[in-house]
C-alpha cells in the first residue's frame, strides 16, 4: 500500500512540473490575436530583431563549434594535471549570473580599458554592434557545446580510434573519419544547445548592445513602454522561428545510415 | 629475425611489464598466454605503439620502432570485441586501411580475403546487423588486407560461441598459411594456443615466465605458475590410426577420425573414472592400471596411475579416495569415455 501511495505522489508531482512549464507558455502562444500576429510578422522593427537573433545565435554556436570541438576533445580524451579546473572554468559561464558577464566584457572591449581602445584603433567597435552581441552569446553558450560535444567524443570506444591508428590513419585522419563522424549526433545536439542558449541570451547582452535590438530586448523594450499585450506576438514568434530552425537542424542531422543499418541481427 | 622485444619495460597505473624479451621469426604462429592480468593486453598495446616505453626496445626487422607512430609501425591489431567501425559498411571497413597503405594488387589480395572468409554476400551490410562470428571476420579481413608485418590477435575467439570459435581457429590457421604475416595471438585457452601455434610464451605478473616451442612449454614447464597455466594434465603425443590413438603400444578409442596421422591427445584429470573391479559401463577405453602416488588436497585427492610406462593423473574427490584405498602399487581400473579425449593439432 505503501509503495502504491508513494507512486501516486510522485505522478501527481510530475504532472504538477509539466504544468508549471507548459502552461505558462500556451497561455502567451495562444493570447495575442492572429490579427496582432500578422501585424506584428510584418513589422520591420520586428524582422530586424529576429534576424539579428537568429544570426547572431548562429553564429556564435559555429564559432563554438569551430574553436570548442578540440577542447571537448582534449577533455573526453586525455587526463591531465588540472584537469578539474579547466573543466571548472568551462562551466563558469553557466553559473555567473547574466549581467555579470555583460559587464565582465564591457570591460575588456569597453573604451576604458586598452584592450578595448586597441580594438577600437583597429576599427573593430564590438559596444552596440552585432559582433558584440556574437561575443557575449558565445561566452553564455559555450559550456553547452563543450558538455555535449565531450560526452559525444567520451562515447567512443578509444579502440576504434586504436585500430583506425594500426591500419594507418593519422590522429588527424583518424578523428575526421572515425571519432567525429561517430560523435556527430551529440555534437549537433550541442550546437543546437548552444544555439538555443544565445538566442535566449539578454541580461548580458543588453549591457553590450542595447542597439541594435536582438529580439529578447525588443520584447523588453516594447513592454517597458507599451505592456504585456504588445511583447506577446514577438515573444510567440521568437519561439516559432527557433522551433524552426531547431527541428530542421536535427532533420539535417539524422543522416541516412541509421535506416540503412536497423536491420534485424 | 623478424620482430624482437629487448628488455621491454611498461609502467602503467598501479601495473608494470618487466624485462619482456622475445622473438618472433618470419612467418611465425606465437601464441602469448597467460592468466588475465598478466599484461598480455598491455604487450600488445606496446607493440601497437599506444603505450609508451619506460625501457627497452622493439624492433622489427632490426629497425626500432620506439618513437614511431601507430600508423607508420606496420602491425595490426584485432580485438576481442571486434572493434568494427558502426558507421561503414563492411566493405568500407575492410578498405579503411587501403587508402593509406600502398599495398600491391589490392583487389586482389581483397578478393581473395573475401572468398577465404566468406565475406562476399555480406559486403553492403552494417556491423551492427552481423553476427559475432561474422565481425570478427570482417575485422579480420580488414587488419590483413594491408599486409602487415605482424598480425596481433587479442584474444579474438574468446567471445564468440563454441561453434563460431572452430570455425574461426580453422580460419586462422588457413589464413596464417597464406600471407608471410606473423601472428602473435594472446589467448588464455592452452588447448586453443596448443591448436594453433608453434611457438608460445607464457606471461605471469607482466614478466615472460617461458617461452619457446609450446610443446615444450607444456612437457617442460620451468616453474610451477607455468605448470599451473598449461594446466591440462594427460596430454600425450601420438599417432593416429582410424579412430584410435597409439602411443608405447596403448590403444585409445577416440570414436571420430581425426584429420592428421599424428598430434596430441588430452584427458581432463576429472574424466578419469577410476575402480578397484573392471567397470562393465559404455566407456571405450579402460585399462589396468599400477597407482604411483596419492596427493591429497583435502576435498579432492590427485593420483598419479601408470599404465605401459605412461602417467596419467587423475582427479577424484576425497569420498571415493576411502572407497578406492589407493596404495602405491596396487592395481586400480582406469576408464573414460571416447568423448572424453581432446584432440589436438
Amino acid at each position: 500500500m505503501r509503495k502504491e501511495s508513494f507512486l501516486w505522489l510522485a505522478l501527481a508531482s510530475s504532472f504538477l512540473v509539466l504544468l508549471f512549464i507548459l502552461v505558462p507558455l500556451l497561455r502567451m502562444v495562444s493570447a495575442p490575436s492572429l490579427a496582432a500576429l500578422r501585424a506584428t510578422i510584418i513589422d520591420p522593427e520586428v524582422l530586424r530583431s529576429l534576424w539579428l537573433s537568429l544570426y547572431t545565435g548562429i553564429s556564435a554556436a559555429l564559432i563554438c563549434f569551430v574553436f570548442g570541438t578540440p577542447l571537448a576533445w582534449l577533455l573526453a580524451r586525455s587526463e591531465f594535471r588540472g584537469k578539474r579546473v579547466v573543466e571548472a572554468i568551462v562551466d563558469l559561464p553557466i553559473v555567473i549570473p547574466h549581467p555579470v558577464v555583460g559587464i565582465a566584457l564591457l570591460g575588456l572591449v569597453g573604451k576604458n580599458f586598452w584592450f578595448g581602445r586597441l580594438l577600437h584603433e583597429f576599427g573593430l567597435r564590438l559596444v552596440g554592434n552585432p559582433l558584440g552581441i556574437i561575443m557575449v552569446m558565445t561566452f553564455v553558450g559555450l559550456p553547452f557545446y563543450l558538455q555535449s560535444a565531450k560526452e559525444g567524443f567520451a562515447s567512443v570506444p578509444p579502440r576504434l580510434e586504436h585500430v583506425a591508428r594500426s591500419l594507418g590513419a593519422s590522429m588527424f585522419t583518424t578523428f575526421f573519419t572515425v571519432t567525429f563522424p561517430l560523435a556527430r549526433r551529440a555534437i549537433l545536439s550541442g550546437i543546437i544547445m548552444c544555439c538555443a542558449r544565445a538566442i535566449s541570451e539578454f541580461g548580458a547582452v543588453v549591457i553590450i548592445a542595447y542597439h541594435p535590438m536582438i529580439a529578447p530586448v525588443l520584447m523588453f523594450e516594447r513592454f517597458q513602454s507599451y505592456g504585456l499585450k504588445y511583447s506577446q506576438p514577438v515573444a510567440v514568434w521568437l519561439i516559432v522561428v527557433c522551433l524552426l530552425l531547431f527541428v530542421s537542424l536535427r532533420l539535417v542531422g539524422r543522416g541516412p545510415e541509421r535506416t540503412r543499418s536497423g536491420g534485424a541481427r | 629475425m623478424n620482430l624482437r622485444i629487448e628488455n621491454l619495460g611498461v609502467e602503467l597505473d598501479g601495473f608494470a611489464l618487466k624485462e619482456v624479451n622475445l622473438e618472433l621469426e618470419k612467418g611465425d604462429f606465437c601464441a602469448l598466454m597467460g592468466p588475465t592480468g598478466a599484461g598480455k593486453s598491455v604487450l600488445l598495446e606496446a607493440l601497437v605503439g599506444l603505450v609508451p616505453l619506460k625501457t627497452g626496445e622493439i624492433y622489427l626487422d632490426g629497425k626500432p620502432l620506439s618513437g614511431l607512430p601507430p600508423e607508420k609501425r606496420g602491425i595490426s591489431i584485432v580485438y576481442q570485441d571486434y572493434a568494427l567501425f558502426p558507421h561503414l559498411s563492411v566493405r568500407d571497413n575492410i578498405a579503411y586501411g587501403l587508402r593509406f597503405r600502398k599495398v600491391g594488387r589490392s583487389d586482389l589480395r581483397m578478393a581473395e580475403l573475401l572468398s577465404r572468409l566468406g565475406l562476399e554476400a555480406l559486403l553492403d551490410r552494417f556491423p551492427s546487423t552481423l553476427s559475432g562470428g561474422e565481425q570478427q571476420r570482417v575485422a579480420l579481413a580488414r587488419a590483413l588486407v594491408i599486409e602487415p608485418e605482424i598480425l596481433l590477435l587479442d584474444e579474438p575467439l574468446s567471445a564468440l560461441d563454441p561453434n563460431f570459435r572452430q570455425d574461426l581457429r580453422r580460419h586462422l590457421k588457413d589464413l596464417h598459411g597464406v600471407g608471410g604475416t606473423t601472428f602473435l595471438l594472446v589467448t588464455h585457452d592452452f588447448p586453443e594456443a596448443l591448436s594453433l601455434a608453434r611457438h608460445a610464451a607464457v606471461m605471469v605478473n607482466g614478466r615472460i615466465e617461458q617461452a619457446g616451442k609450446i610443446e615444450d612449454i607444456f612437457l617442460h614447464p620451468v616453474s610451477p605458475l607455468v605448470a599451473d597455466f598449461v594446466g591440462m594434465k594427460n596430454l600425450f603425443a601420438v599417432e593416429f590410426s582410424e579412430t584410435s590413438a597409439r602411443i608405447k603400444g596403448l590403444e585409445i578409442e577416440l570414436g571420430r577420425k581425426p584429420d592428421t596421422e599424428r598430434g596430441y591427445i588430452a584427458i581432463r584429470p576429472e574424466d578419469l573414472v577410476l575402480s578397484r573391479e573392471p567397470l562393465s559401463s559404455s566407456m571405450r577405453n579402460s585399462f589396468a592400471a599400477r597407482v604411483r602416488e596419492v596427493r591429497s588436497h583435502g576435498f579432492y585427492a590427485e593420483i598419479d596411475l601408470e599404465i605401459n610406462r605412461l602417467v596419467f593423473t587423475a582427479v577424484v574427490t576425497s569420498r571415493a579416495l576411502l572407497d578406492l584405498k589407493p596404495q602405491p602399487g596396487t592395481s586400480l581400473h582406469l576408464a573414460f569415455k571416447a568423448t572424453a579425449v581432446h584432440l589436438i593439432g
